[in-house]
C-alpha cells in the first residue's frame, strides 16, 4: 500500500472535527478530545472496539447530540442550531438498522421524505428519487412496501434515502452488518461508484480495507491512529491495544486489491 | 407483487371507481352512511333501495358478490346484540313460532341490523377499491388531524415488523421448551408482552432519530399532492347524492 496522500490541498474539507468531547446527562464521558478532518472524496473508516464512542461521534456529525466541548465543521459550515437544516441536508447518516430508517409506507415515499421535508416538490422531487434509486439499483422496486425487500435491498434503499438529499458526507453506521456475501459485495460496488465523501463505521476490518484507503482508530474517547488501512490493520500490536481483530485467517499483507488511495 | 403487499380486504383492478381519487371516496362513503342512518326505520323499501344502489357501485367497480358478502361478515359480533334486542326489550310484545317477541325490539334489530349492514357493505365497498396508503392520503386531504395520520400511517409500516418480532420471541420461547398452559404461565407472557413494548418503544426512539437526521420538524412533508377534478367529485357523490333523495323521500312517504 502506498501513502496515503490526504489532499490537504482541498480549500475546505468535508468534515472538520476538532477538540470534540462529551459526556452523557448520566455523567459518563463518551469522547475525551477527537480531532480529525476528512477531505473531500475521501472515503475513511472509522475502526474502534464496542463502547468506544463510534455512536456518539456519529451523533455529533449532523447535531442530535451536543453541547459538549469542541466544534464539528461539515464542508466549512459550522454544527449548530443556527444551520441545523442545511447541516442535516449534507450530513447523510445511514443507521444500522434499515427498518429503523426506513419509516414510510413505500420505498419511493421514504427515499423522496429527505428532499421533501427541504421543500423539494413536483418533478425535480420525482427526479431526485429516482436517480437516487438508480444509483444503488433499487429503481424497480419504487412502490415495494420496505418490509417486503430482503435485508441487503432494504440496506441499499437506506443508502438511497440519504443520496436523495445528495449529501457532502455520507455516514453509514456498520454498513456490512447482517449481510450475506453477495449483499456485501453489491453494496461495497454501489459504494465505490459514488462520488460523495464517506465515513464508514464498522468493526468489519476486511470490509473497511476492501474500500477506504484511510482508517481512524477511535478508542476510549479519542483518535487512537490514523493512516492507511493497510499499514493499520498490519500493525499487530495497534490492534491488539484496541480490540480490533482480525477474521480467522485473513492477512492485510497479502491482499492486493484492496482499495487505492484516494485520488 | 409480494404477498401480503396489499391488505386483504383491497382487490386489484382500475374500474372507474379504484381510479377515483381517495378523498372523493371516502368523503362518499362517509355522506352514504350518514344518509342511510337517518332514514326511518320504518320505511324498509328505502333500506332495500339502497343495497340496490351499493350493489350498483359494486358492479361497476367490479366486485364480485361473492367477495363482498363474505367480507359482510365482519360485523356478526356487532349485530348479535341485535339478535338479543327482541327478547330482552319491554313493551308490546307479538308471538312469532311460539315465541313472545317485543314489538319494539323487533323494530330496534332491524334498525341496527339494515344500518349496521349497509354501513359495513360500504366501508367493504371502499376498502376492496382504495389501498391503505391512498386511504392515509385521502384522509390527510381531507384535513384530519396530521399526528393521526402520522400514526396511522406508521402502523401499518411497523405493523408487520412488530408481529415479526413476537413471532420470533415465541419462537424463542418454544426453543427452550416453553409452551404457555393455563395460568402459570400468563407471568412469562406478561413478561414477553412487556419486553415487546419497551423493545418497540426503542425503535420508536431510533426511527426518530433517523427522521429528524432526514430533517424532519414535526410535520410529515407532503409528497404526493392528491387532487379531484369536479368530474371526479360528481361522480363519487353521485352515490350519497342518490341515497339523499331516497331518504327525503323515506321521510316524506
Amino acid at each position: 500500500m502506498d501513502a496515503v496522500t490526504v489532499p490537504t490541498s482541498a480549500p475546505v474539507p468535508s468534515l472538520e472535527v476538532s477538540g470534540l468531547a462529551f459526556a452523557y446527562p448520566d455523567g459518563h464521558q463518551a469522547l475525551f478530545g477527537v480531532d480529525f478532518a476528512i477531505g473531500r472524496g475521501e472515503r475513511v473508516a472509522l475502526l474502534g472496539p464496542n463502547g468506544a464512542g463510534k455512536t456518539t461521534l456519529v451523533l455529533h456529525l449532523n447535531g442530535i447530540l451536543g453541547g459538549g466541548t469542541g466544534t464539528v465543521t461539515v464542508a466549512g459550515l459550522p454544527v449548530g442550531k443556527r444551520h441545523m437544516a442545511e447541516i442535516r441536508q449534507k450530513v447523510g447518516i445511514v443507521f444500522q438498522d434499515p427498518d429503523d430508517q426506513l419509516f414510510m409506507p413505500t420505498v419511493r415515499e421514504d427515499v423522496a421524505f429527505g428532499p421533501a421535508a427541504a421543500g423539494l416538490k413536483g418533478p425535480e422531487l420525482e427526479r431526485r428519487v429516482r436517480t437516487a434509486l438508480e444509483r444503488v439499483g433499487m429503481q424497480d422496486f419504487a412502490d415495494r412496501p420496505p418490509h417486503h425487500l430482503s435485508f441487503g435491498q432494504r440496506r441499499r434503499v437506506a443508502v438511497a434515502t440519504v443520496l436523495a438529499m445528495e449529501p457532502e458526507i455520507l455516514v453509514l453506521d456498520e454498513p456490512s452488518s447482517n449481510l450475506d456475501p453477495a449483499s456485501r459485495r453489491e453494496l461495497a460496488d454501489i459504494l465505490r461508484s459514488l462520488d460523495v465523501t464517506v465515513l464508514m463505521v464498522t468493526h468489519d476490518l476486511p470490509y473497511a480495507l476492501e474500500l477506504c484507503p484511510r482508517s481512524l482508530i477511535l478508542s476510549d474517547g479519542v483518535i487512537a491512529a490514523d493512516g492507511p488501512t493497510g499499514e493499520l490493520l498490519s500493525d499487530e500490536a495497534l490492534m491488539r491495544a484496541h480490540r480490533l481483530e482480525l477474521p480467522f485467517g485473513f492477512d492485510p499483507r497479502s491482499v492486493t486489491a484492496g482499495a487505492q488511495p484516494s485520488r | 407483487m409480494g404477498a401480503g403487499h396489499a391488505h386483504r380486504l383491497y382487490r386489484q383492478g382500475n374500474s372507474p371507481v379504484h381510479t377515483l381519487p381517495p378523498h372523493t371516496k371516502l368523503a362518499a362513503a362517509f355522506a352514504f352512511v350518514v344518509v342511510v342512518v337517518s332514514t326511518p326505520r320504518q320505511a324498509m323499501w328505502a333500506f332495500a333501495l339502497y343495497a340496490v344502489l351499493l350493489a350498483a357501485v359494486a358492479t361497476v367497480a367490479r366486485v364480485p358478490a361473492g367477495f363482498l358478502l363474505k367480507r359482510l361478515l365482519i360485523e356478526i359480533p356487532f349485530v348479535a346484540f341485535a339478535v338479543l334486542m327482541p327478547f330482552v326489550a319491554q313493551g308490546e310484545r307479538v308471538d312469532v313460532l311460539g315465541m313472545s317477541l317485543s314489538v319494539g325490539g323487533l323494530w330496534g334489530a332491524w334498525n341496527v341490523l339494515a344500518k349496521g349492514t349497509l354501513g359495513v357493505a360500504a366501508s367493504v365497498l371502499l376498502a376492496s377499491t382504495t389501498e391503505l396508503r391512498e386511504l392515509l392520503l385521502g384522509l390527510q386531504r381531507l384535513k384530519l388531524p396530521p399526528l393521526l395520520v402520522q400514526i396511522a400511517s406508521f402502523m401499518i409500516r411497523y405493523g408487520d415488523v412488530i408481529t415479526d418480532e413476537m413471532r420470533r420471541m415465541r419462537i424463542a420461547r418454544e426453543s427452550r421448551g416453553f409452551e404457555a398452559r393455563g395460568v402459570r404461565h400468563w407471568g412469562v407472557l406478561a413478561k414477553s408482552a412487556g419486553a415487546l413494548f419497551i423493545r418497540s418503544y426503542e425503535r420508536g426512539e431510533r426511527v426518530h432519530l433517523a427522521m429528524v437526521s432526514r430533517g424532519y420538524a414535526g410535520s410529515m412533508p407532503v409528497i404526493d399532492e392528491v387532487s379531484a377534478s369536479r368530474a371526479q367529485w360528481s361522480s363519487a357523490l353521485a352515490l350519497p347524492c342518490a341515497a339523499l333523495v331516497v331518504c327525503l323521500l323515506g321521510w316524506m312517504l
